[in-house]
């Protein structure tokens, strides 16, 4: 199965097609539990989950301690702001800390790509990337790709476009990687300054401008985009922006029909996404989060519960 | 004192030779090159059959980190990695602390090198005082302590008024001016090389483009002065062309390459691995392809390690934290060997020519070359030897080597300094 021989979870980028298959099955009846009134099985019961976020989270985490807990693991939470890393421990020193407690799994958030692949190599725990620079995201995308199934039955084929800042986005290359194994046909399309190097070569269609990309697809996937990034001189102004690559209802009537909205949050709103879109039908933003609860706990299910 | 080397492959590309026969040795001197010498009882003989003999190595590009960063380097240490890597000569980069920008550094460098005494050291002094790309050293001062050249190595002079005044400056005392090509404002921040690869691992790039334009710009102001240039550690295919172009004009322009950047690619940084991360940074493989072109036909001067030794902490760490760097004075010559001359990518004659005579005419040294009379300083290679890299075994206090682990075949035999065994058989004499 899929941690039968892998100890980690560190991108899409390592895992088939038939691994993401497991993952997002094994999520179904998990949202199951989460629908119940009593939100609680015992599967992992005497299980240790730390969460490291070197980075401000609100959903990642929370949805990393909720799945722990709903299958009765035991989970801490390292707040990193507050604890010896501010007196300049390194991080090798905090794996071994974390590790030296008794904790199973390790989630690891940090700014700097490669740095979840670092802790893996440094530990016995097993270590998921809840997020690392601009490298990967797993589980986001798993949970896009969960969401984006759930609404249309495959992700066969689908024509799904990317907006916004690529060149920053972990999100962004974990959707590519992932849904490329589906044999969809992926669009992005931003300001060609958030764009990066030889981004074709991964197998998607670039676009400049919004509307061109977003003809005919079945999905459409918002970025956050991040307002600082105005600051290092890599767009003009939050207004261009948002004028050029806003997300909105008109913008969207070149997609299909039944086309469906996705955001990973938080977000801006009026800058990438129009409130009228992300709050409308075709928008499954609030879904995404409990989605996401459902396949963090199908991770941990199938990495500490036995086989599937 | 007399010794006598038998029965090796000869090669000194200097004199257009590569024959089997002897060299003889007199009193630290070559006194000999011939297919077959009778030397008297007198001589001591060293069997070298099937072993390359060859002028001693020169490896213009290092780190040797004393003053101030005695915790990655000493020259003491980084003279012994040289000795077993199969240098005869180096010259040290000035990024020490202080920075070789004066002749006190540069008198202390020279003087705790002679201390030694294994292999010939020639510090390379600052352009800028400080390295502050601001005001023009001392040059005078510098030659006369000893300096070979002049160099910010690490930190590029981006003012181009400044780099003019260098070059003509530096005109004066003959001075090769070493050129760290890279444009720091392209290059903020980057991780890797910007390309396919950084793309997939969210590394932030460092583009071609942030050596290649340097590379023009210094070459244009070369020109103008008509001084002399020197591209350290050239990484890409168009910084290539650039060199090639601007010699074909009669440009007084020069360059060198690592062995890294001749045999890994950014595809190695899949694991984020710091013992890869290196600047300039692994390119991608068409830049790759080209360096080895360049060195084949010698557009590419000298292979220089770029040695750069770094303490465990700083590697041991976060990709982006980590310091640039690969400590590879001791693997230089059997990475060349293994993945240039025995895949037949590059003839052992030119790779030989650019570790000797290539390198000694850059720096203006009286070494490189077998011609009796000339000091014995040899560098002997068994091709045939394969040993399996271990940087806790290195000399050096830098274990930061991105081959580690790999078998390497065709290793430094013995190293001569003035007719003297200083290393033998990967170990200190």
């Amino acid at each position: 199965m899929v941690f039968t021989h892998r100890k980690d979870l560190l991108g899409l980028a390592d895992l088939s097609r038939d691994d993401i298959d497991t993952i997002l099955d094994t999520a179904v009846p998990m949202k199951d539990v989460l629908t119940r009134d009593i939100k609680k099985v015992p599967t992992l019961r005497g299980k240790v989950i730390c969460t490291v976020f070197y980075e401000n989270s609100t959903r990642t985490r929370t949805s990393f301690e909720l799945a722990g807990k709903y299958l009765s693991a035991d989970t801490v939470n390292l707040a990193v702001s507050t604890s010896s890393v501010q007196k300049g421990e390194s991080l090798k020193d905090t794996i071994k800390t974390i590790e030296a407690m008794g904790t199973d799994v390790m989630i690891i958030r940090h700014s700097m790509s490669g740095t979840p692949h670092y802790v893996a190599r440094n530990t016995h725990m097993r270590v998921i990337n809840a997020g690392d620079g601009a490298h990967e995201h797993p589980t986001q995308a798993l949970l896009d790709m969960y969401s984006i199934r759930e609404k249309k039955g495959s992700l066969e084929g689908l024509k799904v476009a990317i907006v916004g800042d690529i060149e920053h986005s972990r999100v962004a290359r974990s959707n590519i990687i992932g849904l490329s194994k589906y044999g969809c046909e992926i669009r992005v399309v931003g300001p060609a300054t958030l764009l990066p190097a030889e981004i074709e070569a991964l197998g998607v269609k670039k676009y400049y401008d919004v509307e061109e990309a977003l003809d005919g697809v079945d999905v459409v996937n918002v970025l956050r985009l991040q307002l600082e990034r105005q600051k290092k001189g890599l767009f003009p102004s939050i207004s261009e922006y948002s004028q050029r690559f806003c997300i909105t209802h008109k913008r969207l009537s070149v997609a299909k029909k039944d086309v469906l909205v996705l955001h990973p949050g938080p977000m801006n709103r009026g800058v990438e996404i129009d409130s009228r879109v992300a709050e409308s039908a075709i928008s499954v933003v609030n879904e995404q989060v409990t989605n996401g609860v459902a396949v963090r706990m199908a991770l941990l299910y199938l990495m500490m519960g036995g086989a599937a | 004192m007399k010794l006598l080397i038998k029965g090796g492959r000869i090669i000194d590309p200097a004199n257009n030779l590569d024959m089997t026969g002897d060299v003889l040795i007199e009193d630290g001197l070559i006194k000999a090159v011939a297919p077959a010498i009778t030397a008297g009882d007198d001589a001591e003989v060293m069997d070298a059959a099937g072993l390359i003999v060859c002028p001693g190595f020169i490896d213009m590009h290092v780190h040797l980190r004393e003053p101030g960063f005695e915790y990655k380097e000493t020259i003491a240490t980084g003279v012994r990695a040289a000795a077993v890597g199969g240098f005869t000569t180096v010259s040290c980069m000035p990024n020490t602390d202080p920075v070789c920008d004066n002749r006190a550094v540069a008198s202390f460098v020279v003087e705790a090198a002679r201390r030694e005494g294994l292999v010939n050291v020639h510090p390379i002094g600052c352009i800028t005082k400080g390295q502050q790309g601001q005001e023009i050293t001392e040059m005078a001062a510098l030659v006369e302590a000893g300096c070979v050249g002049i160099s910010d190595d690490g930190k590029p002079v981006m003012n181009a008024e400044v780099m003019r005044r260098a070059l003509e400056y530096a005109l004066m005392f003959k001075l090769p001016v070493v050129s760290h090509c890279e444009d720091a404002n392209l290059s903020e921040g980057g991780q890797m090389h910007e390309g396919y690869y950084s793309t997939l691992y969210g590394l932030k790039g460092i583009p071609a483009v942030a050596e290649e334009s340097m590379v023009a710009r210094d070459i244009m102001l070369t020109r103008m002065t008509g001084s002399r240039l020197h591209i350290a550690h050239i990484s890409t295919r168009e910084s290539l062309e650039l060199v090639r172009k601007a010699k074909e004009s009669g440009i007084n322009v020069s360059c060198e390459v690592t062995p890294h950047h001749l045999t890994l690619t950014d595809k190695e940084l899949a694991e984020y691995d710091t013992d890869y991360k290196v600047n300039p940074p692994l390119r991608s493989l068409e830049h790759v392809e080209a360096l080895i072109a360049g060195l084949r036909d010698g557009t590419i001067d000298c292979l220089a390690s770029d040695h750069a030794p770094h303490e465990k902490e700083v590697k041991d760490c976060e990709f982006n934290l980590a310091a640039f760097g690969i400590s590879g004075l001791e693997t230089a010559v059997p990475v060349v060997f293994t993945h240039l001359v025995a895949t037949g990518k590059v003839d052992v004659n030119t790779v030989v020519k650019a570790w000797t005579v290539g390198p000694a005419r850059v720096l203006g040294l009286d070494r490189g070359t077998l011609t009796p009379g000339k000091v014995a300083d040899i560098t002997i290679i068994d091709p045939n030897e394969s040993r399996r890299v271990d940087p806790q075994q290195f000399y050096s206090k830098g274990k930061n080597n991105p081959y580690k682990g790999m078998n390497l075949k065709g290793w430094p035999y013995a190293t001569l300094v003035n007719g003297r065994v200083i290393a033998w058989k990967g170990q200190l004499v």
